[in-house]
């Protein structure tokens, strides 16, 4: 556990001048590969930068970008009518590239980015699923989101859908998934869930194993599918960010400002700066309590109880206090468009101030009493390595790819206000293991901790929210915050009258939910709880 | 009147387990700064079970119906052959501690095909761990007791203990040897931290609870009772043959009533023990199972060549 202690001095801030150098190169390229690309202006959309691509050119773009080496970020379509939008978002160097094409609704018919970008099987699947947008050259066609819920030829995100669906009297069970199968003598398939012994989210996760030894996981996720992208049609901004609240639960308050952010860029409504101090510290205290929560939970799936009641005490103390001040535990419907919802009297800014001395006090002592114990750290490490390589290929995002190398944190290396007056140091290890999953998670409380008091300290005076005003129809907005699991993407596009006519939140679970497939191969079957929670990606936040 | 007895130390051992179950949470609890259950949960727990309807999936058969009344029997016989608060019962006397480990292997035989006799994953898994496990443990267990054996010339408990306690307070190193092989042979064969996890909800991770996981209602109360009743003798085990120091010799009021306060202050203070492991250390790796009872192993091997080249002689 020492090499803890510099992790900070490992990752230089990647310039935050001269953004988007690399932009022009990269279209050159392309366009010297023969694909129709253009930029297009897109004022709401900035930071991002917006470039059409012709639809047949889709797999090339992935292909030259993964060659420039950006990363994937996630893809989304829309229904507009005659033709539905197909919207990539790509990253490089904390700038981001939205890359879209149109295809004729009524065969839309695009080439896959999954060869160049694995990241991109199953949000492709997942657009498949809900929009009828066949992508060509896959080579996995089986279904993701649907289960048996709505009929193959259905696709409930077009706009001719109705909300309410047209749902079966009783959903027939979705029996005959075709799982990758294994055969020979000594492999036997483990399936595991979507019902589990304990209190957690549904997943099924099938196992292919020898021995102990797992030979394959595969995930079989969307038993969560709440219709989120559905329902948000036609809302209110308001009503959008208490939706946006509610994409994972644990997620609260990074969801509601990812979502208020890509609301208030669509309209152009500036936030006063107390509201923004209060939105990070209210990300600030989620990441402290999510990241205590899941310290315990690996603890505990390890059988070190003591551990697991330690940090589940201090979580506890901290939803309480998160009560007291906020009026609601997990911080919901604390932020609304135009800024937040709750001030923070002065006293308790004082009060938090004592509060968050305390804890670090408490948690030096128990971060040293995890680190000297042998026999959690026997489990701990080697346990469930995640390679630099596969991280980056699969583009993991938060502890899980800060864990593997991958040291980016939208905080620093595409700040936005407040941080971008703030110092964020992330920490960065190459290990992949579950021991550096804890303690990458460790450093970020540590650095939250000390970003809550600076918060604090240079709390600015003045209103906590402006009126809202309605942006035109066809607005649209681009928001990224890094919650606690990672980069945040919301898109939001507004029609008539301020209602919100599409809306599609990205969860870093999507990206990193198919890293645990490939962290566990090798690994044991009983070792799979604890990596597992070492990733803890919300299926909420993935099914939408 | 010695079969009274014989027969009062059994219902004392079916009745008493649950409280030692229950006196290990409590310090647990505390150990980890909780608010503790009350002492009688375990009995309130297994009053709800047997008040419970099983449910019993399809395509059980008779085995899985009978395995829990077998697994119930098979441990208190054993437990009528561990002398509790008094030795030369004649229970004690009919059979050795070979019987006493051919006990609990019937008892595991039974839950083991029990686990694979539905057929789920889970339960086949847990099976296969158990074995893995009991073929390592039960040559530790049996090379521990032979190291006592040579000792005292006897494989019968009642005769070893009355060996120990005429000889006095010697300091053996077989004896030291067995003994920290038996006490992690316990904890292995009873599924205890670090070896297994009796509190887990993680299915992947289970080992009896795997096995036993399509039990309930009665079922589900008279395994749970057994796996209380079995720690209980080896608590016991371990207790009367090192420390066999307060337990009735004769049959007297006062003679009977001070062992079995002896006993019943010995069991609490390796409670203590057990909790304080189970609490300063995380669960180990499954593949590390072998090392840690190739250890235990090891020692007995130690303490019984210790037995050899020091003790014999004298």
């Amino acid at each position: 556990m020492k090499n803890a202690l510099n992790a900070n001095a490992l990752p230089q801030p990647i310039h935050t001048d001269g953004r988007f150098r690399w932009l022009g190169e990269f279209l050159d390229e392309l366009q010297k590969r023969g694909a129709t690309v253009e930029e297009r202006p897109a004022v709401t959309l900035a930071p991002a930068r917006l470039v059409h691509a012709a639809r047949e050119d889709w797999g090339r773009c992935a292909q030259t970008a993964s060659l420039n080496g950006c990363r994937w970020a996630g893809v989304w379509a829309e229904d507009r009518g005659d033709t539905l939008l197909l919207t990539a978002c790509l990253e490089k160097r904390g700038d981001y590239l939205l890359l879209r094409t149109s295809l004729p609704a009524e065969a839309p018919e695009v080439p896959s980015q999954t060869s160049y970008y694995p990241a991109a099987d199953r949000p492709e699947r997942h657009t498949r699923d809900l929009f009828g947008v066949h992508f060509t050259g896959r080579i996995d066609t089986r279904r993701w989101l649907r289960h048996q819920a709505w009929r193959e030829e259905q696709y409930p995100l077009q706009k001719s859908f109705p909300v309410m669906g047209t749902p079966p009297a009783e959903t027939a069970p979705d029996v005959d998934y075709p799982f990758l199968h294994a055969h020979g003598k000594s492999v036997y398939e483990i399936p595991v869930g979507p019902v589990h012994a304990g209190i957690i989210e549904p997943g099924h996760f099938r196992f292919q194993a020898v021995g102990e030894t797992v030979l394959n996981l595969e995930e079989r996720l969307g038993y969560v599918h709440k219709g989120i992208e559905k329902i948000a049609e036609g809302r209110t901004a308001d009503g959008l960010a208490r939706l946006a609240g509610r994409v994972s639960g644990d997620t609260t308050v990074a969801h509601a400002w990812a979502a208020c952010m890509a609301m208030e860029r669509a309209a152009g409504v500036e936030i006063p700066s107390r509201a923004l101090a209060l939105r990070a510290l209210f990300a600030e205290r989620e990441r402290i309590v999510n990241h205590l929560w899941d310290i315990g939970g690996v603890c505990n799936d390890v059988a070190f109880t003591f551990a697991y009641q330690q940090f589940g005490r201090l979580r506890e103390l901290w939803l309480r206090n998160n009560g007291r001040w906020f009026g609601h535990r997990l911080l919901m419907d604390c932020v609304v468009p135009g800024g937040v919802a709750t001030d923070i009297a002065a006293e308790a800014a004082s009060e938090m101030l004592k509060e968050a001395g305390a804890l670090r006090g408490e948690l030096e002592e128990l971060f040293g009493i995890l680190e000297n114990n042998g026999s959690l750290q026997d489990r701990l490490v080697t346990a469930g390595a995640l390679t630099p390589q596969v991280a980056l290929a699969l583009g993991c995002l938060g502890y899980v790819g800060r864990a593997s190398g991958i040291a980016y944190d939208l905080r620093r290396d595409a700040p936005y206000a407040p941080y971008d007056k703030l110092t964020v140091s992330v920490p960065c290890l190459v290990q992949g293991d579950v021991a550096a999953r804890v303690k990458v998670r460790v450093e970020e409380i540590r650095v939250a901790i000390d970003l809550l008091e600076r918060l604090l300290i240079d709390l600015p005076q003045g209103a906590i929210r402006v009126p809202w005003t309605a942006p035109a129809p066809g607005a649209e907005g681009l928001g990224l915050v890094e919650g606690w699991r990672g980069e945040i993407l919301s898109f939001v596009r507004f029609a008539e009258s301020g209602r919100i006519d599409r809306y599609y939140p990205r969860d870093p679970s999507v990206m990193n939910w198919p890293a645990l497939e490939k962290l566990i191969l090798n690994n044991i079957v009983p070792d799979f709880p604890v990596c597992n929670k070492s990733i803890n990606g919300s299926y909420s936040g993935h099914d939408l | 009147m010695a079969w009274l007895l014989a027969i009062l130390e059994t219902l004392l051992f079916i009745g008493g387990a649950p409280l030692l179950a229950g006196w290990i949470k409590w310090l647990k609890c505390h150990l980890q700064n909780r608010k503790a259950p009350s002492l009688l949960q375990p009995y309130r727990n297994l009053f709800k079970l047997f008040g419970k309807q099983p449910v019993i999936a399809q395509h059980a058969s008779w085995l899985f119906d009978a395995a829990p009344y077998v697994v119930f029997a098979a441990t208190v016989l054993a437990a009528t052959i561990v002398p509790l608060i008094a030795v030369h019962l004649p229970a004690s006397a009919m059979a050795d501690v070979i019987v006493l480990v051919g006990f609990f292997a019937l008892a595991r035989f039974f839950l083991v095909l029990a686990g694979m006799d539905i057929g789920t994953a889970f339960g086949g898994m847990g099976s296969s761990r158990e074995m893995t496990i009991s073929s390592l443990a039960e040559p530790a267990m049996l090379m521990a007791v032979f190291t006592l054996a040579m000792s005292a010339s006897t494989t019968n408990l009642s005769t070893a203990i009355d060996f120990i306690l005429d000889n006095g307070l010697v300091l053996r190193p077989s004896f030291i040897f067995a003994l920290v092989a038996l006490a992690m042979v316990a904890v292995a064969e009873n599924g205890r931290i670090p070896v297994d996890n009796p509190a887990t909800h993680l299915e992947l991770t289970m080992i009896h609870e795997a096995m036993i996981l399509e039990y309930s209602g009665r079922w589900l109360a008279l395994i749970e009772w057994a796996g209380q009743i079995r720690l209980m003798v080896y608590a016991v085990l371990i207790a009367n043959i090192f420390f066999p120091w307060g337990i009735a010799e004769t049959s007297h009021f006062e003679a009977l009533a001070f062992g079995g306060l002896a006993i019943f202050l010995k069991l609490a203070l390796l409670a203590v023990a057990l909790a304080v492991s189970e609490t300063v250390i995380a669960k180990m790796r499954v593949f590390r199972y072998q090392e840690y009872l190739g250890f235990a192993y090891l020692l007995s091997l130690l303490g019984m060549l210790s037995h050899i080249i020091l003790e014999a002689g004298s």
